[in-house]
């Protein structure tokens, strides 16, 4: 971090503000002061490394450069883990996090899914096989799913693998232009292997999806192999590292020995045998997903670190005539826009760290042959996924649009903030669809809860009484919040079902019913993860052990949350007369006193997220508050500027001045 | 367009199942068959036309070529313009789009503000002296207010022009890091004058704001001028052919004659002279204010063209196993994100039209003194620019979204609507600010009614009776729902004039009461703008001549706006119990109603915006529905496929793969 003297002196008196102590905050985030001293020690290690201070910023590169500064980077953090002895997943990701900021791996599928999956999914033979060549790199592979015609719905690709008995091997194809391969991460220019998803067919019979090694590149010249089209799918919003890929199989042939085979079986002689059970399988989907949750919340919660530092260096207008100008975190609009994200960043942080630990509980029963918790891991991961990822890049677009026109500059950082989270509402499972399995599962709940049969803990609330009204007073209540979310959410539940329930009394057919009431269905579902969410938020300030100040400021920033998403959504809550008008006036005035009550500690709430500057990457977010130098620092390096006149001026400006355009006849 | 028989059998039948004729609508929109026989004429010389095929896609290129591209094909636009002798603002803007609509001009500025900037706020002699070298483009010139510290706050920039009698000069200064110019349109490397405003001082005195006209490059070497820091601030969100620029100004000495004099004055001596009213210096802001609602809704209708037509093209998951899959455009919550946004964009663009009308019926009254009109006219502007960029650029998120993965190509288009269409949100007045200024209006009127004096005609419906309740009914009259948004309104102002009061009952000043207010006052002024493109809407449909079956269809989609806008803002409508629960339920059901109902003219709606593939630039979006073929071509055309193995495979990824070299120690 930057030393003291050179901090702009609005931000300097923030942090002597505040009314409690920022590192004991960052380390009830991380867990204890160790963990802050490890991650300090990781992001230290790769911010001091001459390595990655030599390119140029991201935003200065062309796609190409991008993409081949980005390799460079990634393959020397492989090798710095593997001296470093990094092994521990969060550790590599700390290190990684600092040494290539904000840059999506060209190889990062190779070990976040590629490797995984073979651990999972491969016989021990295969294991045996594959895994040292793809540890050594000798081996490069993604994970080959979406095509171009089908992502949501996997059961429909495309692309077929027919078993020949007579060579014993599988025939892969494309058999149409919608069943290429298309996006897949790393695809197109980076790896010699996939694991491509592809329709069996063996003994004349489609026996369903699964998943093949294929090699697409010759591991010597690197070419693509006899029967493979494969390149890059072109520029996209962001990932501009990533060369995510397309892939067209005619007639390759694969042994049969390369079929992930732990579970399903393809015998010599082209019987199909099936997997035990259908669903083991699917761990490491759960796993992405709930990575997904945390990723989003460090989205907002550095967008907010940007924002809010730089709103408190930012002076515009004039409060009274010939005063001082105020700095803009002391409007209450901008506190309006910016304390309820802080307050979510929190939220899905936490929600991201239950996420995990839930997951980590649940594959063990799982292992251990217990499947009673998976329908709720399913409906929580892709719950907590959707909301999350919908929530924190609208937040972090909110962020940006609140710094004003510097914002809008790549030099705020926030931007590609925004296109790197964003896409997180696509991928693992596009949002509306996930909210609809959500649903599913509700519905699932419902009709138990009609049937008298038990609920799991976190669906119990179900079962509350819809008359009652709300116990909100003045104080409000913490516990009289998460009931009220509670209570939106089993009414909207209630709601949803009875609305298929009638369009079923009126002769339409379940299908019709449940696509006719599909809207209100993911109100229920992102009610339900609003509920969870906010209770998940009460529960961690109040039963964590915490420094006092901490938790008496965390709960004002709980709280907020709470109130700010009953405001913003009141309709919900009041439509059957929950509140009464009066607490409705309570409820909105509270939002405004909340804000004054966490405004001295807005600055303190963001440091403690602990992000170095060499992160962000921000001139608005600088950790000395420096941000003016900074951006005229940002304008002055401009590649546009390499040349004081460009050439475009001779070539087309001047000639046009003369009233000559004969130029365009020679383009 | 395209021939029929080419056209994608899914989009053929949408087209064939439409209840009315899109030629009907493309007349109504574009102005008469005339008017839209001259738009495709011009639009198809555009793509006919030889000079304008050449060139990669923008996603191709480098920000550095992009910005070389832009600069001649629009200069190669405005000479089309005059060979053709196009002088009809539409008619030279269907030319612009069909050859470039998604490249910025660098001159767009020169063109659009400072001829006219000259024209409003120069002297007889002065225009006499510029206009014709402004014409001829021998001075090339934009607009430099905002600097580094200050965008909103005008009255605090920090140039200086100090007025020395001696020389009859302006003495020009950028005295701090914060009062370099910083991210004016065209100022980094395209222009060669500046209109730069100021601080004049004169007489040791501070006499406010004013315009200097600027001389920053030679005229023949482009070589920046002695005094001058000139050059780009550096790549951004979008706006990449853009070179926004940074100025840095050093003792720079220009004639006194250079100061923009039609209104106030310096006299040799260094008197200063008043301007008559200081609104006068106001209209060109206002007018530029004014486009924007109608640019935003283009975006808008762009972005769900793409999104519509693509989704009736997608096929995605089976309804009932085994079965077909359904077009994504059947399922309801898909309906439920795009119709609304597509109603939307009808409902901006009737706004737009309003807007734009009501400032040229105004404006020579004002130009001539008369400012009875003015208030409103800043308000409606404001308040319409503000609400509607807000409105369309999250709309155009929320399109591409609807895109699943395909969306977050730059095939899709939508990436780049999107950063086209934000900044509207900032700049010409930051949004929030814009509401806090429709809100003082508001507050003004409110004080008027509450003194018994007559309103402005935009808000005669404040003295409606707040105690009155919906005349709501199963029809759902368009005239029940303008007065359910004009009576939240009412409230909402009333609201926050009670806010106001209270606080200053706290013996609290005037405006630390107003601050205190601000959240509040932005729900008053957002629900009035709301309130008004509802009543807009509403008006367009019922008064305009339309055929029946038309107007069916266009009054559906404001139903549609009107119903959507209620439910998704509920808490501000009932919670004074203005609709009755029986009330809500018939709303939420009308909502889904509303939905089957524009189903199948879905396709014919977007048809009717009747812009060419050429405009669109979308591999989704096209008219024939071929969007694979075109993703495929897209993907195949990607600059990273150029070469079959990359560089850097041999460069880093090859050694890496041979542990025992080092490879990075060499790098
Ligand atoms: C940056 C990025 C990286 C990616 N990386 C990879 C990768 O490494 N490997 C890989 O295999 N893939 C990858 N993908 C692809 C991604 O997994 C898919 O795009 C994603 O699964 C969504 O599927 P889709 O594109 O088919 O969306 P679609 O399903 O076509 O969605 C389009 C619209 O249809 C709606 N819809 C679809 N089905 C239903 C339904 N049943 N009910 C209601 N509505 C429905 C959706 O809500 C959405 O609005 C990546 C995508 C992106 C953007
Ligand atoms: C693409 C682009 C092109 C541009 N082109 C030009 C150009 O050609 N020429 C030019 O001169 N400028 C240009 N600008 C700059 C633009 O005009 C300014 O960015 C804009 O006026 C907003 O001002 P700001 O950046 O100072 O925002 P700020 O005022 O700093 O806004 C930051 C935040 O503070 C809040 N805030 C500020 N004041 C108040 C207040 N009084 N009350 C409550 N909240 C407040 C805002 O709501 C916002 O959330 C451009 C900007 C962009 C993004």
């Amino acid at each position: 971090m930057a030393t003291t003297t050179g901090v702009n002196s609005d931000l300097a008196k923030e942090r002597n503000n505040s009314t409690f102590d920022v590192e004991e905050l960052s380390n009830f985030i991380y867990r204890g002061p160790e963990k802050v001293k490890r991650r300090r020690y990781l992001h230290n290690l790769a911010t001091k490394d001459p390595f990655f201070r030599k390119f140029k910023p991201w935003a200065f590169q062309t796609r190409e450069e991008q993409y081949e500064i980005c390799l460079q980077k990634h393959l020397y953090i492989n090798k710095k883990c593997k001296e470093l002895n990094l092994t521990e997943p969060v550790d590599k990701f700390f290190y990684t996090e600092a040494a290539a900021p904000h840059e999506n791996s060209p190889i990062g599928l190779h070990t976040v899914m590629f490797i995984p999956t073979i651990e999972k999914q491969g016989t021990e033979e295969q294991k045996k096989r594959w895994l040292p060549l793809a540890e050594s790199l000798k081996m490069i592979g993604t994970y080959a799913q979406t095509e171009m015609g089908h992502g949501t719905f996997i059961r429909g690709l495309e692309t077929t693998a027919t078993y020949d008995p007579r060579t014993r091997e599988f025939i892969l194809n494309s058999p149409t232009i919608t069943s290429m391969k298309y996006w897949p991460g790393n695809l197109g220019k980076t790896t010699n292997h996939c694991l491509v998803m592809a329709q069996l067919y063996t003994q004349g019979k489609n026996c369903g999806i699964h998943m093949f090694m294929v090699q697409i590149r010759d591991l010597e010249t690197h070419m693509p192999l006899a029967g493979i089209e494969v390149g890059d799918i072109g520029p996209k919003f962001g990932y501009g590292t990533n060369d995510n890929g397309f892939l067209r199989l005619s007639n390759v042939r694969i042994p049969r020995e390369n079929m992930l085979m732990r579970y399903s079986k393809v015998l010599e002689d082209g019987t199909y045998v099936k997997p035990p059970n259908a669903k083991i399988a699917y761990g490491s989907m759960v796993l992405v997903r709930a990575a997904i949750v945390t990723d989003a919340a460090r989205a907002l919660a550095q967008a907010c670190v940007i924002s809010i530092r730089y709103s408190a260096v930012r002076r515009q207008t004039e409060v009274s005539p010939g005063g001082e100008e105020a700095q803009i975190i002391d409007y209450q609009t901008q506190q309006y826009r910016l304390f309820p994200l802080l307050a979510t960043s929190y939220a899905m942080y936490f929600a991201g760290r239950f996420m995990y630990d839930f997951y980590l509980k649940t594959t063990a029963e799982i292992e251990g042959g217990n499947l009673d918790s998976m329908p709720q891991l399913h409906a929580i991961s892709a719950g907590l996924k959707a909301f999350s990822s919908w929530m924190c890049s609208a937040g972090v677009e909110t962020c940006r649009l609140c710094c004003g026109g510097h914002g809008y500059s790549h030099a705020s950082g926030l931007p590609k903030i925004y296109i790197d989270v964003v896409p997180g509402c696509t991928y693992e499972g596009e949002n509306n669809v996930m909210m609809l399995q959500v649903a599913r599962f509700l519905m699932k709940m419902y009709g138990k809860l009609q049937n008298g049969e038990a609920l799991p803990t976190f669906m119990q609330y179900m079962s509350t009484d819809l008359n009652k009204k709300s116990c909100m007073t003045e104080e409000v209540a913490l516990n009289c919040l998460v009931m009220a979310y509670e209570h939106r959410a089993a009414r909207m539940i209630r709601d949803a079902a009875a609305s298929m329930e009638k369009l079923v009394q009126s002769g339409k057919s379940p299908v019709e019913a449940w696509n006719g009431s599909t809207v209100m269905l993911t109100w229920a579902a992102i009610a339900h993860c609003h509920a969870f969410v906010t209770k998940l938020f009460v529960e961690t300030v109040v039963k964590s052990r915490m420094d006092s100040k901490v938790q008496s400021a965390l709960t004002s920033l709980c709280k907020l949350y709470a109130v700010h998403g009953i405001v913003e959504n009141l309709g919900g809550f009041i439509q059957d007369q929950f509140f009464d008008s009066k607490q409705v006036k309570i409820l909105q005035k509270k939002l405004m006193q909340l804000l004054a009550e966490i405004r001295p500690n807005a600055v303190a709430f963001v440091d403690a997220f602990d992000y170095p500057d060499e992160v962000l990457q921000s001139c608005l977010g600088r950790y000395d508050g420096q941000v003016y130098q900074a951006l005229y620092d940002y304008a002055k390096s401009s590649p546009m500027n390499e040349k004081e006149v460009l050439d475009s001026y001779y070539k087309y400006i001047k000639p046009a001045q003369n009233g000559k355009y004969q130029q365009y006849s020679k383009l | 367009m395209e021939a029929s028989s080419e056209v994608n059998s899914d989009l053929a039948r949408e087209r064939s199942r439409a209840t009315f004729d899109k030629e009907n609508l493309i007349n109504f929109l574009y102005g008469g068959p005339a008017a839209v026989r001259k738009k495709r004429y011009l639009e198809n010389i555009i793509k006919q036309d030889p000079v304008l095929q050449r060139g990669r896609r923008w996603a191709f290129q480098s920000r550095e070529e992009r910005a070389d591209t832009g600069v001649w094909k629009h200069l190669y636009v405005d000479k089309l313009q005059a060979d053709l002798g196009v002088t009809d603002v539409k008619e030279r803007e269907y030319l612009r789009d069909a050859a470039a609509a998604h490249e910025g001009y660098v001159l767009g500025l020169h063109f659009g503000m400072i001829i006219p900037t000259i024209k409003n706020q120069a002297s007889e002699e002065q225009q006499k002296k510029w206009l014709p070298m402004a014409e001829s483009m021998r001075m090339i010139a934009t607009y430099a207010q905002t600097e580094l510290g200050h965008g909103t706050f005008i009255r605090g920039l920090e140039t200086t022009a100090t007025y020395d009698p001696k020389t009859e000069e302006f003495i020009l200064n950028t005295p701090t890091l914060s009062a370099i110019k910083y991210w004016p349109g065209g100022l980094g490397k395209t222009v060669n004058h500046c209109v730069l405003m100021a601080q004049l001082f004169t007489e040791g005195v501070s006499r406010g704001i004013h315009m200097f006209m600027v001389q920053v490059r030679d005229l023949d070497s482009h070589l920046p001028l002695p005094g001058i820091e000139i050059g780009d601030i550096g790549p951004k969100f979008g706006f990449e052919e853009m070179d926004n620029g940074y100025l840095k100004i050093d003792n720079v000495r220009i004639p006194r004659e250079n100061m923009l004099m039609k209104y106030s004055k310096v006299l040799k001596d260094g008197t200063y002279q008043q301007p008559p009213s200081d609104k006068l210096a106001y209209g060109s802001m206002v007018l530029l204010r004014c486009s924007i609602t109608a640019s935003v809704a283009k975006c808008l209708a762009e972005a769900c063209v793409i999104s519509i037509r693509y989704s009736a093209v997608r096929r995605q998951t089976e309804i009932s196993p085994g079965g077909e899959e359904a077009q994504i455009l059947d399922y309801q919550t898909q309906q439920y994100h795009l119709f609304p946004l597509l109603a939307t964009s009808f409902a901006m663009q009737f706004a737009g039209n309003f807007i734009d009308d009501f400032y040229r019926e105004k404006y020579p009254d004002i130009a001539k003194g008369r400012f009875d009109f003015l208030p409103q006219l800043h308000a409606m502007s404001a308040g319409l620019k503000a609400f509607s960029a807000w409105t369309c650029s999250a709309g155009v998120e929320t399109c591409r979204q609807c895109c699943g993965g395909h969306g977050y190509s730059h095939a899709s288009g939508l990436p780049k609507i999107y950063v086209d269409c934000t900044p509207a949100c900032t700049y010409e007045g930051e949004n929030m600010v814009l509401m806090l200024q429709v809100a003082r209006f508001l507050m003004k009127e409110y004080s008027k009614l509450m003194n018994g004096q007559p309103l402005s005609s935009v808000v005669q419906f404040l003295k409606c009776d707040l105690t009155m309740k919906s005349c709501m009914a199963e029809e759902v009259a368009l005239k029940c729902l303008v007065l359910a948004y004009q009576h939240r309104v009412t409230r909402l102002v009333a609201d926050a004039a009670n806010c106001i009061q209270d606080i200053i009952g706290e013996g609290k000043s005037q405006q630390e009461a107003w601050n205190s207010c601000t959240v509040r006052l932005f729900w008053a002024a957002r629900a009035f703008c709301h309130a008004f493109v509802v009543e807009n809407f509403v008006n367009t449909v019922s008064e305009k001549h339309l055929d029946e079956k038309t107007r069916e269809v266009l009054t559906s989609l404001c139903r549609l706006y009107g119903v959507h806008g209620i439910i998704t803002n509920l808490g501000e409508f009932i919670q004074d119990d203005f609709f009755n629960s029986e009330q809500i339920q018939i709303l939420s059901h009308t909502l889904t109603v509303l939905l089957r109902e524009i189903r199948p003219n879905a396709v014919a709606l977007v048809d009717a915006y009747d812009f060419p593939d050429t405009v669109l630039q979308s591999c989704l979006g096209r008219f024939d529905g071929q969007v694979y073929q075109a993703l495929y071509d897209y993907a195949k055309s990607s600059p990273l496929n150029e070469k079959e193995v990359l560089d850097s495979y041999y460069k880093y990824i090859k050694p890496a793969q041979m542990p025992n070299k080092e490879l990075f120690s060499r790098l």
